[in-house]
């Protein structure tokens, strides 16, 4: 309960005496305005030749000339169509099913167009399309500017029908001396392609298709294989789990390609009275795990004991192991597991394919019905081992012709060399490539392809589901699809469209209609669960165990949330986004436990203006050695474990300010995500864009409340005296509920629409895709690393992070780690070590659009004034910026333009690019300098909405208003609801009503227009 | 500008019954009844052929010079049958045409044909005094006569303040003065400076001098034809040239009557020309060339983008005609800005026009709430929270 906990965001806010965070805390600007750097240097202001009278003549001829400039309006000229398409009204939105699958992440998506652009990505509520944050922000790396925009021979310009003919007598003088030619793509799991590469490989006979992903699912598809005899990856259903152990799984994350949050959350669905019992056992503090119910804290080697001790546990058997301090978790995580039954399920991340194969055993013990080897996945494709022996044949002249699409291995290889100089012993290499990547410049023929936003295309995310990608606008730049120029190569005239068509309609439709498959961007036909075969248990764990490799740090490489892969690492929307655990943008950085840092020397002093600076640190594996690389210390790091992001230090076809980070692929040796390494403490001072302490709460930590899911399902308690307290006053002597007091007249809300917005902290996983979506859909500028440092980052929606230490868990962890004088066992002892692995809550925050709005009443020109359906609207052209409103905010959510963002070099992000600007909502205003932004409840969404129902004369439709708004309409897993609370049909009732509902800073009595549900966790033990 | 406008109608009244009963009298002297001809001309045969011009089909005044009347009547009755018995001037018509047949009429009897030849025999009409359309005469004249008058009062005011000054020794009268004096330079400063940014009157040169009045007025074609956006959406859509070829393909030059002593019918068949250009549209073998050319209109309406405005929610959804806001574009030679734009004056609109609730599913419950509530039936735009920055400002 909220009462019991300290909840904190940086690691600084423990420090009582810290004056930095009471500076925070009073300011909502920290930097002071730099009149003294300008007025206080006597010395030089008398040496100025500017005196006071030539200012004020300035001052005076500047505002005259304004003024008269002013005087005349711009003439703007308006160009229409010659022949307007049919289905184009200027001014109106059409929308297209479509799907992503750029090898990394898949989903089924409908894209927003207006006057032919396509503005928004939203996912596919018909075809159960969920997107996370890359997939709301691919948009925008359709109009990157350093894409790729013509094909390219040895560097220089080359034609297509040049290229082509090029290439194509090269494969036929390739085909006649009978060398290889090899297909190297990322998964891509397209029906029609593989199709389209096996008649490939078979009219031609020396042809050969490798797939590779950078970052590796091999292991489990070996383990699948080996047991379903189908190179694929199991699905996973949480809605009807009851426990669920995942050993080093972020499943929540992209893990396996993602996408499980929406059956996950629907299995903590509270209000059905279900909630499954998550038991995360991990090293790096990840997004899964930061959702867990019970975090156990390992480092990766321990990870595979953990594993298999489970596997004794659960089973009874006796599989060769070793003890771990945590093994008394793992006992009771067994119990549970077996309580649970067909109910229960295990996962496991461990890049081994023994670990896969004892999780796949352990299920199959369980008969767990979580686990579906029916609708399996086709994600992940790519093989190690041949990826390895293709290296080796490029380097022994084996190979006649690389071809490359949808992948860029000379930046995601650790044996990036050694590919390089095969790729100059091939001769033929061509990379298919949307910019000119490490991979197309190392080539000889870069051809651009289209962004899946210009292409056609098929995917089969899963069995028994078909997807179809359709363009959406015209090819930006000069570019061909790979398919079209395989054909192309086998001598067809067929365009890819007709086969694509064609194969459709004899292989997949079966009847349906093409029209109805491609409106709806999906078909679907019945998928068969596999049988599997017995494992050998005891044999995988033998294995298993031999390959423990322990040193002293175990580094584990991750994809972080934002950036992923790193092939959308040129968009600013993403670099821009925090990192949900660590609140850092712009960066990757070695995370490392509180108490290795301490031992290496590493801080992470805290600036007077909030921001965070580190050491730099040399790791060192296998003898490569990643140098500068920053450090930040992560609370509920495991001991002797480290954490890098992959997706940085991309130098290739990335802007300038994006150029960030290291690439930690290098150190990705043996395609393995965990390594054994030594570090370095280098010292220096790198300034890390992160804001773990910016919009601090001040303090008021009672905007976060929690409840067991045992104490919220009793209905003997009484919420609102217990874990749902509302606060007291005192009234004429007697205590009442504060929100019966207030000293403003309440507004008239009972006609008309009355927006409430509700947030489930329960089912929030931090994810971001919510951020971007704001970002795309309100025109929000992009910063930069600088600015996002000094707190003026511009998010209309921040997700917050808590962290709060359970306290009986670190007194049971001490007594197992007794080091120190624990004899003062006094309740605040153990938050002198939460760190160690505390609780994680998510908390999206935007603004509340009180009732009685704080910032309303201070403004000196009413700028920000209310309106009937509940928004505190901001009309920017009357805003002046003296700030007021953003002093006056209990909630710290008014962001003010410091600087143009548009149109400005200094800000050379998509706001400052000919084709970037091309993303922008030609709906919302694009704010200049000065004046305060910030969250408007999309009403430039809910008004179409509701004019919508006016010109058709009907009532809004429920649901409709949520579907509007970008951040619920982006949510996968349902935590934000958007919502009428005047129309009784409408979802947001039952939300506002429910016995979680709370506002934030009730007390205050703003009365807001946004709500939260009370976060619960299962916190029963076996 | 109510009174201008009824002034131009009964005007233009006059001038078609005149036109009306010269046509009438010119017609009683021809064999067939040419007026009558006319009218089936135009409602059967003036989509494809023109009297002294190639259109789809060949011209067609003058025909009895050339062909025979049974002929005639033969062919149009069905052409199809004609050319099939073996006519040799039939087939030879087909050929010239590359074989696209003309449409049979069976359902014209022979006295429509003889009407018909007899429109089509008859001298083309010059139609006398044609209507000198009175140019729209807009308010901003108005308002500068009124203006100058002020100035003269401002004027006066000075002098005889500076006449106090110089000439008179009483300390009260010249207080008085200087304080007059100031409150006149407040009342101007503050008119000048207000009227900074209001383009009312704004009448840019377009690239094609295209008439709204010969359009809008003379042939009465609906605004939305055009601007078919503006039920729709934001914005109501200068009509792609596609749209004016959907006329304009038969129509290559205006009739004489078109027009004015301001310009010329050749200066009009000029613009049509543009029009062509822009197409692509070779008048000559009526066909499209593909080579294009986007018309490079001048917005007379511009709103700052800070500010939302949505044409269907005030033509669809509210139901406003068009000229509320536009004018009296029907008259316009050339379209110029008759409304401020200002936001008082959405503000005004917005805080006396009622909400169109009957019949509309969307308000029902709104509507029913606000009976009973308030015993209210009616609603301002204003009191529905039409006068919220956040509603036009985001």
């Amino acid at each position: 309960m909220a009462s019991n906990k300290k909840y904190w965001k940086s690691v600084e806010e423990l420090n009582e005496n810290s004056s930095i965070v009471a500076k925070l805390e009073e300011k909502e600007f920290v930097s002071e305005l730099a009149t003294d750097e300008f007025l206080g240097d006597k010395e030089s202001l008398e040496e100025s030749s500017t005196s006071r009278r030539d200012f004020l003549k300035y001052v005076g001829f500047s505002t005259a000339a304004a003024s008269l400039a002013a005087c005349e309006g711009p003439v703007r000229k308006s160009i229409p169509y010659v022949v307007k398409p049919e289905e184009i009204t200027p001014g109106i939105p059409n929308y297209y099913a479509s799907t992503i699958a750029d090898g990394y992440d898949f989903a089924n998506v409908l894209v927003k167009t207006r006057e032919g652009r396509p503005i928004l990505i939203k996912p596919n509520k018909l075809a159960n399309g969920t997107t996370n944050a890359r997939v709301q922000a691919s948009v925008l790396s359709l109009y990157d500017s350093l894409r790729l925009k013509g094909p390219k021979v040895n560097g220089n310009d080359v034609s297509w029908s040049d290229a082509n003919a090029q290439i194509k007598s090269k494969l036929a003088e390739l085909k006649a001396a009978g060398e290889k030619v090899v297909l190297l793509t990322g998964t891509l799991a397209s029906p029609s392609t593989e199709k389209l590469i096996a008649d490939f490989i078979s009219a031609n006979g020396n042809v050969e298709h490798v797939q590779y992903d950078a970052l590796s699912e091999s292991a489990s598809l070996d383990a699948f294989e080996e047991v379903y005899g189908e190179r694929a990856l199991p699905n996973y259903d949480f809605s009807d789990a009851k426990t669920i152990v995942s050993i080093g799984a972020d499943f929540l994350g992209d893990w396996q390609g993602g996408g499980f949050e929406k059956s996950y959350t629907a299995g903590r669905n509270v209000e059905a009275g279900k909630m499954s019992r998550h038991i995360q056992v991990e090293s790096n503090m990840s997004l899964t795990g930061s959702n867990a119910d019970k975090r156990i804290v390992v480092k990766p080697s321990e990870q595979i004991y953990a594993l298999i001790n489970l596997y004794n546990a659960v089973t009874g058997e006796s599989l060769p192991s070793k003890a771990t301090p945590k093994d008394g978790a793992i006992l009771k995580a067994a119990k549970q597991l077996k309580n649970a039954g067909k109910h229960g399920v295990v996962l496991t991340g461990i890049q081994n394919k023994n670990a896969q194969l004892l999780a796949l055993a352990l299920n199959a013990y369980l008969e767990s019905n979580v686990i579906d080897t029916a609708a399996v996945k086709y994600t992940r494709q790519g093989s190690d081992v041949a990826v390895d022996l293709l290296i080796a044949e490029m380097n022994a002249g084996k190979v006649g012709a690389v071809i490359t699409f949808n992948t860029n291995p000379v930046y995601t290889l650790a044996q990036s060399e050694a590919f390089v100089q095969g790729l100059d012993k091939v001769k033929l290499s061509v990379a298919f490539a949307s910019s000119e990547d490490e991979t197309a410049s190392a080539s000889q023929y870069a051809l651009p392809v289209p962004h899946y936003l210009e292409a056609w295309g098929d995917v089969k995310i899963q069995e028994g589901s078909y997807s179809l990608t359709q363009p959406t606008v015209n090819p930006l730049f000069d570019t061909k699809q790979f398919q079209d120029c395989l054909l192309a190569w086998s001598g067809s005239e067929e365009s890819y469209y007709d086969y694509l068509k064609n194969f459709w309609s004899k292989e997949v439709l079966g009847g349906t209609a093409w029209n109805q498959a491609l409106h709806d961007g999906i078909y679907t036909s019945e998928a068969k669960a596999l049988k599997g075969k017995s494992i050998d248990a005891l044999k995988a764990a033998k294995a298993l165990k031999s390959s423990v490799k322990t040193g002293a740090f175990e580094l584990t490489l991750y994809a972080s949330t934002a950036i992923g892969n790193g092939q959308q690492a040129n968009n600013p929307w993403l670099q821009e986004l925090p990192d949900p655990l660590t609140r850092a943008s712009w960066d990757n950085y070695l995370l490392i436990s509180q108490a290795d840092a301490n031992e290496q020397g590493f801080s992470n002093p805290v600036r007077d203006n909030g921001a965070i600076d580190g050491q730099y640190a040399n790791i060192t594996v296998n003898g490569v050695v990643l140098e500068n690389v920053p450090v930040l210390i992560q609370p509920g790091q495991a001991k002797g474990s480290l954490g890098l992001a992959v997706g940085y230090g991309k130098t290739k076809a990335m802007k300038s300010e994006m150029q960030v980070g290291v690439n930690a692929y290098t150190l990705a040796a043996d395609f393995k995500n965990v390594q054994v390494a030594t570090i370095e403490n280098i010292g220096g001072a790198h300034k890390f864009a992160c804001e773990q302490l910016q919009h601090t709460i001040a303090g008021r930590y009672e905007i976060l409340k929690e409840v067991s899911f045992k104490d919220y399902s009793n209905t003997d308690l009484d919420p609102k005296e217990s874990w749902n307290q509302v606060s007291k006053v005192s009234l004429k002597h007697e205590e009442v509920d504060v929100n019966a007091v207030d000293l403003w007249d309440d507004q008239d809300r009972s006609i008309g629409h009355h927006f409430n917005l509700s947030i489930d902290l329960s089912s929030c996983t931090g994810c971001g895709a919510c951020v971007v979506a704001c970002h795309a859909e309100n025109n929000v500028p992009v910063v930069g690393k600088h600015e996002v440092r000094v707190g003026r980052d511009m998010h209309w929606l921040r997700i917050d992070r808590y962290y709060s230490s359970e306290l009986d868990e670190n007194n049971e962890e001490r007594a197992i780690n007794k080091n120190s004088s624990s004899d003062e066992v006094d309740t605040y002892y153990a938050l002198e070590q939460p760190a160690e692995n505390p609780q994680v809550s998510f908390q999206p925050v935007m603004c509340q659009h009180c009732n009685h709005a704080p910032c309303e009443t201070v403004c000196p020109v009413a700028a920000t004034s209310h309106g009937r359906q509940g928004q505190n609207q901001m009309a920017y052209n009357r805003c002046v910026g003296t700030r007021y409103c953003a002093n006056n905010c209990p909630y710290r959510v008014r962001r003010f333009n410091w600087f143009k963002y548009n149109e400005n070099s200094e800000f050379d992000f998509n706001m400052n690019d000919e084709y970037g600007k091309m993303v922008l909502n030609p709906d919302v205003t694009v704010r200049s300098r000065g004046v305060m932004e910030k969250c408007s409840f999309c009403i430039q969404s809910t008004q179409a909405v509701i004019l919508n129902a006016k010109k058709e004369g009907r009532k809004v439709a429920p649901g409709e208003f949520n579907n509007a708004v970008a951040c619920s309409s982006a949510c996968t897993t349902g935590s934000l609801v958007f919502g009428d609370v005047n129309e009784s049909d409408d979802e947001i009732i039952a939300k506002k009503e429910d016995k979680r509902a709370y506002r934030l800073l009730e007390a205050i009595g703003t009365d807001n227009n946004v709500l939260y549900q009370v976060k619960v966790r299962n916190t029963e033990e076996a | 500008m109510k009174s201008v406008k009824k002034h131009s109608q009964i005007k233009r009244l006059v001038f078609s019954s005149l036109t009306f009963l010269f046509l009438f009298t010119f017609s009683l002297s021809a064999q067939g009844d040419a007026k009558a001809g006319k009218g089936l001309f135009n409602a059967n045969c003036a989509a494809c052929h023109k009297l002294d011009k190639k259109l789809v089909g060949p011209a067609l005044g003058k025909i009895s010079d050339r062909r025979e009347l049974d002929w005639l009547k033969a062919w149009i009755k069905d052409n199809n049958a004609l050319r099939a018995s073996g006519d040799a001037d039939a087939i030879a018509i087909y050929e010239e045409y590359k074989g696209s047949p003309m449409t049979a009429f069976p359902q014209l009897s022979d006295a429509d044909i003889v009407n018909i030849v007899a429109y089509l025999d008859a001298d083309p009409v010059k139609k006398a005094g044609a209507a000198p359309v009175a140019a729209a005469a807009v308010d901003v004249k108005e308002e500068g006569s009124s203006n100058w008058i002020s100035y003269v009062v401002f004027l006066v005011l000075a002098g005889l303040v500076v006449y106090v000054y110089f000439k008179s020794d009483n300390g009260f009268l010249k207080i008085v003065a200087t304080i007059i004096l100031l409150f006149n330079l407040a009342y101007f400063g503050f008119t000048a400076l207000m009227s900074v940014g209001v383009d009312q009157g704004y009448q840019p040169v377009q690239p094609i001098a295209f008439s709204h009045r010969i359009h809008a007025g003379d042939n009465k074609i609906d605004c939305q034809y055009c601007h078919s956006a503006a039920k729709n959406s934001k914005t109501s859509g200068i009509p792609s040239v596609n749209v004016c070829m959907n006329c304009h393909k038969n129509i290559g030059e205006v009739a004489e009557e078109t027009a004015t002593a301001e310009h010329s019918k050749a200066f009009y068949d000029g613009e049509i020309q543009k029009l062509y250009k822009a197409a692509g549209w070779d008048s000559e073998n009526l066909e499209y060339t593909g080579e294009t050319e986007p018309i490079v209109w001048t917005r007379i309406h511009n709103l700052p983008d800070f500010a939302y405005y949505n044409h269907s929610q005030h033509v669809t959804a509210g139901g406003i005609k068009c000229q509320k806001c536009h004018g009296p574009v029907e008259e316009m030679e050339e379209v110029y800005q008759y409304s401020p734009l200002t936001m008082g004056w959405c503000i005004d609109c917005h805080k006396e026009t009622q909400v169109k609730m009957e019949g509309n599913g969307y308000y029902k419950n709104i509507h029913e709430e606000l009976s009973k509530k308030y015993g209210v039936e009616k609603v301002t735009v204003a009191q529905m929270g039409g006068k919220e920055c956040g509603k036009c400002h985001y």
